[in-house]
């Protein structure tokens, strides 16, 4: 088990990388703590790959050191770091039982036959692999390979860290949650440091407990689930997180605040202060649809929108809206009512971020 | 144009991929197939679009018998998981290919190129060649071919499903204002109750080889026909529980009382299975007649904006659609809430006896 650091860390793929463009991965530190269960979350391109298999030793980052424990490992393989893998593809040796599969490590480094035994077997009643033991992997299903592939990072007592790389592409969606679950209980249980690199939200929210988002070759937030959700450090994590994304809209700045299309909007007055004092002209407001309040009356502070399409997705609905030239979404309950075509919005404050040069701008809560 | 399938039936080495199809698609409208994998949907769709021939049944196009026709004569487009393109072929070439084989004269293929792909959002794109695409880029160009030469049947068989969550968002919504003012039948096949109930128009459930239910979308969400039909139009599955009605309560699995109130009143007694939607429970009460019940945490799956709560206890399993995001270490005791007057009562047999009220106008 190790802490994972990486300081000052580059990488580029091109030999002589002229500008940011030229890099897979921009000049960062990280730090991913000992036993945490932490996921790699960005879209394809965004550099998590890169960031995978510098951490793994499959690849020496150009710039800046991998440090395990405080040693750096630059130059160590992925076998002399301890690093057990998990792929997409379940990676076992079809010919053999599950038994020797999970005994393969250990016989390798040459334990004795009773002690891998009980080793063997520990492992394999946790992953509910009991009754396929003494099977042939080739005839498991996928689900029970991806658990062998597991078992073959857990048996061993020295692992540093057992890395993810969506790891349940190939499983059943009726079988993905239980696998999910089986993941968890794993985590908790072992306490080894685990990073899961996924495009897919509900992957990475639902095994760790800190999440860093990627985006053209960053880490733009590293935050639990809740935090991403509800407090977006940037917006490329407004968009990406939440289905529908965070409304964003170009704003500008005002004596008071900030408004567009001629409307002003209320954000809190500290906001207003650092708004004011920037001098950047990418200032944009973000809030989420599931907090945008929507009513059939106006109110002091609310705003008249035009309904111009209803998606009803059943238990709840998305309402679209059109105000000045922005198109808003806001998620709504299936038992509330809209009457007509024209409704009033509001912002809660609490809920309506700032953005300056696309990040948020810390401060006032109420 | 309509599409008429006759009791149409296809087995292929002796297993029956379609049973006795008896549907009709309107012209004009936007149909989703929605099932499972291997249900039966690309088989239904190849024989709608005559890639196969049915062993029994027929296959009308505006009441005429097309059954023998071939799929040239046929004019229509089908869009497939894969993102198909010619890899040779720069993205105009590609989406111009369908009006070259039909002979249409240059300026028209110009002017319909150019018009499908302001459509897609692929103009910037036009001169590259297909490696040079994203994943995202490479779909909406074969759309954009499908969607380019006017067919009068357009077959989309799981074309989302490669793509990744945010591409899907605006893919959808993009489909939906596509096919507004087209006078063609679309056909969208998908596993996903989610993707069914946000593309809208015609639902049709299939289930091993089919047709289980069919109709505009919310009228077979809200009124499911059977458990199985709620089952699959439910994401994450619809709640199922035992009960059995006497003259004065209602006992769920032997276990949970609870008097007949509202709109359980009208049930003769008996044995029933009761559904309840994920988005029904909740960890606080709602109404005066909750049934209140302790359970423990499985696993609180997290997508972004919601969480998928697993509870369980001695008796049941049941998962909850909570909004926003809730963080819970498996194993933790809960109570749970489930409301009385969204039950969906099915008989033993499985059939809808009743579903709940729905307040809203819409």
């Amino acid at each position: 088990m190790a802490e994972i650091q990486l300081k000052s860390l580059a990488h580029s793929y091109s030999k002589h990388p002229s500008g940011a463009e030229d890099y897979a991965i921009r000049q960062m530190s990280h730090v991913w703590h000992n036993g945490g269960a932490y996921a790699l979350l960005g879209p394809s391109g965004c550099g998590k790959s890169t960031m995978l298999n510098i951490i793994s030793g499959l690849l020496q980052p150009s710039e800046g050191e991998v440090l395990f424990d405080n040693v750096k490992v630059n130059e160590l393989s992925p076998k002399d770091r301890n690093i057990a893998q998990v792929f997409q593809f379940p990676v076992i040796y079809d010919s053999m039982t599950v038994y020797d599969n999970l005994a393969f490590p250990l016989r390798n480094v040459g334990m004795p036959k009773a002690k891998i035994k009980a080793k063997v077997d520990e492992i394999a009643a946790i992953l509910e692999l009991g009754e396929v033991l003494h099977n042939k992997a080739r005839n498991l299903t996928a689900d029970e390979k991806q658990k062998v592939s597991m078992g073959r990072g857990l048996v061993r007592d020295d692992v540093s860290a057992i890395l993810f790389d969506e790891p349940l592409t190939v499983i059943d969606p009726q079988l993905k949650w239980k696998l999910r679950r089986k993941l968890k209980q794993i985590h908790e249980q072992f306490n080894i440091t685990m990073v899961y690199v996924t495009h897919d939200q509900l992957e990475a929210s639902t095994f760790a407990d800190k999440i860093a988002v990627m985006y053209e070759g960053q880490i733009v937030q590293f935050g639990t689930p809740r935090e991403l959700f509800e407090s977006p450090n940037h917006t490329f994590v407004g968009y990406f997180i939440g289905s529908p994304g965070m409304n964003l809209i170009p704003v500008q700045r005002t004596e008071t605040g900030v408004e567009f299309d001629g409307l002003p909007l209320h954000i809190h007055p500290e906001l207003a202060k650092y708004a004011e004092t920037s001098t950047s002209s990418n200032i944009k407001i973000g809030i989420r649809p599931e907090f945008v309040r929507l009513s059939n009356t106006p109110a002091d502070d609310s705003y008249e929108c035009h309904v111009k399409y209803i998606e009803d997705l059943g238990t709840y609905r998305i309402v679209t809206l059109e105000l000045g030239s922005q198109t808003l979404l806001a998620r709504i309950d299936e038992d509330q009512v809209i009457e007509g075509d024209t409704v009033h919005i509001g912002f809660p404050r609490q809920w309506l971020k700032l953005y300056i040069d696309e990040f948020l701008v810390e401060g006032a809560t109420e | 144009m309509s599409l008429t399938l006759e009791n149409v039936s296809r087995s292929v080495d002796g297993v029956q991929h379609i049973a006795g199809a008896n549907i009709t698609f309107k012209a004009g409208s936007f149909n989703v197939l929605l099932g499972r994998t291997l249900a039966g949907k690309t088989s239904l769709m190849r024989l709608m679009a005559g890639l196969d021939k049915p062993d029994t049944g027929r296959v009308l196009m505006d009441g005429r018998d097309v059954t023998n026709e071939s799929v040239q004569r046929r004019n229509i487009s089908m869009i497939y998981q894969q993102f198909i393109n010619y890899p040779n072929l720069t993205v105009w070439e590609n989406i111009a290919s369908p009006l070259r084989l039909a002979k249409m004269k240059e300026p028209e293929i110009t002017r319909r190129v150019k018009e499908t792909a302001a459509m897609l959002q692929i103009e910037p794109l036009l001169q590259r060649f297909p490696s040079e695409l994203s994943g995202g880029q490479q779909q909406r160009t074969a759309m954009a071919r499908a969607l380019v030469k006017d067919a009068s049947l357009i077959l989309f068989d799981e074309p989302l499903v490669n793509l990744d969550y945010k591409l899907r968002e605006e893919l959808r919504a993009e489909l939906r204002e596509l096919f507004k003012e087209r006078n063609c039948i679309a056909v969208y096949a998908t596993t996903e109750a989610n993707e069914a109930l946000a593309l809208g128009g015609v639902t049709t459930l299939l289930q091993e080889g089919n047709i289980i239910q069919s109709g505009p979308v919310m009228s077979v969400y809200r009124q499911p026909s059977t458990v199985t039909a709620a089952e699959l139009f439910s994401e994450p599955p619809i709640n199922q529980i035992k009960g059995r009605v006497t003259e004065t309560e209602v006992t769920f699995d032997d276990y949970a009382h609870h008097p007949l109130t509202r709109n359980l009143s009208d049930l003769a007694p008996g044995a029933y299975q009761f559904g309840v939607r994920p988005s029904h429970i909740s960890l606080v009460p709602q109404n005066d007649d909750d049934l209140e019940l302790a359970m423990t945490v499985e696993l609180g799956e997290i997508s972004g904006s919601e969480t998928f709560m697993h509870v369980k206890n001695d008796h049941f399993s049941l998962v909850l659609q909570l909004m926003g995001v809730h963080q819970y270490h498996t194993d933790t005791p809960v109570k749970i809430y489930l409301p009385i007057s969204k039950l969906f009562v099915f008989g033993v047999d499985g059939s809808l006896i009743q579903a709940p009220h729905h307040l809203s106008k819409e």
